[in-house]
């Protein structure tokens, strides 16, 4: 189980707007949860963070608790066996993640040689055996990385990831930029891991809405909703949560709010951060509301606050 | 007509197969059309040549019936503006925003109020504390309003849109193509919209066509009554070709 208790990430001094603000959340073993937001919400940097990932400027603070041990302070040695064996990465971008000048049997055997010692050529058939799991052909080995197509960057970054059969595995926008087609091909990437929690960032909600069985939304840096993927899309609670639905294309393009100026200025990490978008807006918004609990879903809004 | 492309045909270099394979289409003043197809079907690459970064190995482009031969000349370079799938890479990252966005004043040579500029800027929903700010600092949504703001400084009569809302969250990107149908209403600027996401075109443009290996294989035009309607006719000739 990997459970975050009011995780806090800023960069620079203090008094700077938090990247990451007090997130708490609780993943279950072979739970699929997404968060979601827009870019610059802290999705990412959330993942980057419970990694250890980020540059010495970060200042973090809160706990992530996985099998029973904070790992947020662990010394760098300790983390490098965690990444990998504990908890695998598939970073953003379906084509950077990959080294140009490598094939990509080398790349995707790599993980095996490092943690377990494996030879290149051990590792290398562990990994076309993997290959064929999600739909790759064996001769994707032998080929550079510019020669694949996005969808298959994407997933031989999977395969990279789940080499080492790691419990928990982290997924970073797997689908940002890939087409329909390419998209469906991830969602079942996705559906055979069976046995591994799985923890993705995505904005792209008709993905999530494939893939996921539970939705955190992020908005500036903290969690807005937390529900079961079903409850999430049949009613979504937050006020940013219904704008996103409402926004898709097939409900309309609806646009219930205007534009706001930059996040980190002024006040805004100050109250409720949606206050200065949402059409619900009160006075009493101008304090910070609790994650308020709705039956067995979590919501960041005082419209909430009665229910809970 | 604004724009005719006939038998357009791209290779890079001898022997190597078309990536665009013989294509023809029309754009009109103040018309939004789509291409829409999936990854590496070549998308990009006509709009890529429509907005003069590269030639086309066979075919012709006339703008305003006047055939267009790269590179295009000062004035036509304006007129044809391209917005990227990338919003991050479009800006100089070692530039404030603000010194990115008066570029186009300096091309047209006209002087750069700042009161008027910020006015214009709010527009887009770009305010002073955004154009203050290094390309980093904002998010995906804001940079791509402010890349359009820019293009329309240029006066364009043609924007081609490559993919402008696929790296943006869903509010950011109902905003973003509720400005352009605002802008195109004031204006007049046609859209050659490029895109991979079925329901977006279908909302958004006047006519579809569907790329597929470099060719259209299917096109839908606007009929009365707001619906979409195949059109064989222009699919037939098409393949036929």
């Amino acid at each position: 189980m990997l459970e975050l208790c009011d995780l806090t990430v800023r960069f620079g001094k203090e008094g700077s707007a938090n990247a990451v603000e007090e997130i708490s959340l609780k993943i279950e073993d072979r739970e699929k949860v997404f968060l979601i937001g827009e870019t610059g919400s802290g999705k990412s940097v959330l993942l980057m963070a419970i990694l250890g990932m980020l540059p010495d400027s970060a200042v973090i603070t809160g706990r992530a608790v996985l099998d029973g041990r904070d790992i947020l302070n662990l010394p760098e040695k300790e983390m490098r066996r965690i990444r990998g064996t504990k908890i695998a990465y598939i970073p953003q971008g379906s084509g950077e993640g990959m080294n140009p000048l490598l094939r990509a049997g080398y790349q995707i055997g790599e993980p095996r040689v490092i943690h377990q010692k494996e030879r290149m050529a051990q590792a290398i058939r562990a990994a076309a055996g993997q290959l064929e799991r999600f739909g790759l052909k064996k001769e994707v080995l032998r080929q550079y990385p510019h020669t694949l197509s996005g969808g298959m960057k994407q997933r031989s970054l999977i395969v990279m990831g789940v080499m080492e059969q790691a419990p928990v595995l982290f997924a970073d926008e797997p689908t940002k930029g890939l087409d329909p087609a390419r998209i469906l091909q991830i969602v079942d990437c996705f559906a055979k891991l069976k046995e591994q929690t799985l923890l993705c960032v995505t904005h792209d909600l008709r993905f999530a809405q494939a893939a996921a069985e539970k939705i955190c939304v992020l908005y500036a840096s903290q969690a807005v909703e937390y529900s079961e993927k079903e409850e999430f899309f049949k009613k979504p609670l937050h006020p940013y949560s219904q704008a996103i639905l409402q926004a898709l294309p097939e409900n309309g393009l609806q646009v219930s709010e205007g534009f706001a100026p930059p996040r980190e200025d002024a006040d805004a990490q100050k109250g409720c951060h949606y206050r200065r978008r949402c059409r619900f807006c009160s006075e009493k918004c101008e304090e910070k509301p609790p994650m308020f609990e709705v039956g067995t879903r979590k919501v960041r809004c005082w419209l909430y606050a009665h229910r809970s | 007509m604004l724009i005719e492309v006939e038998n357009l045909r791209k290779r890079y270099g001898r022997g190597t197969p078309y990536v665009i394979d013989g294509v023809s289409f029309s754009i009109e003043c103040g018309e939004t059309v789509g291409i829409m197809g999936e990854s590496g079907s070549g998308k990009s690459t006509i709009g890529q040549i429509l907005a003069g970064l590269y030639p086309a190995t066979g075919g012709s482009i006339r703008f305003r019936g006047k055939e267009l031969k790269i590179p295009y000349k000062k004035e036509l370079r304006s007129k044809i503006q391209i917005l990227f799938q990338h919003p991050e890479v479009s800006f100089n990252p070692r530039m404030k925003l603000e010194e990115s966005l008066c570029e186009p004043y300096l091309l047209k040579k006209k002087p750069c109020d700042r009161t008027e500029f910020l006015s214009y800027m709010k527009r887009f929903g770009i305010y002073e504390e955004h154009v203050k700010r290094y390309p980093a600092e904002l998010s995906g949504g804001e940079l791509q309003r402010m890349a359009l703001a820019r293009a329309m400084l240029m006066e364009p009569e043609c924007l081609i849109l490559d993919e402008p809302t696929s790296m943006l969250d869903m509010v950011s990107q109902a905003q973003m193509i509720r400005l352009l149908e605002q802008l195109q209403a004031e204006t007049g600027v046609a859209y050659l919209f490029i895109s991979h996401d079925r329901e977006l075109c279908r909302k958004f443009c006047s006519r579809i066509h569907q790329l597929e290996q470099g060719r259209f294989t299917q096109t839908w035009t606007r009929a009365a009554g707001n619906e979409l309607q195949k059109d064989l006719q222009a699919a037939g000739n098409e393949l036929q070709k």
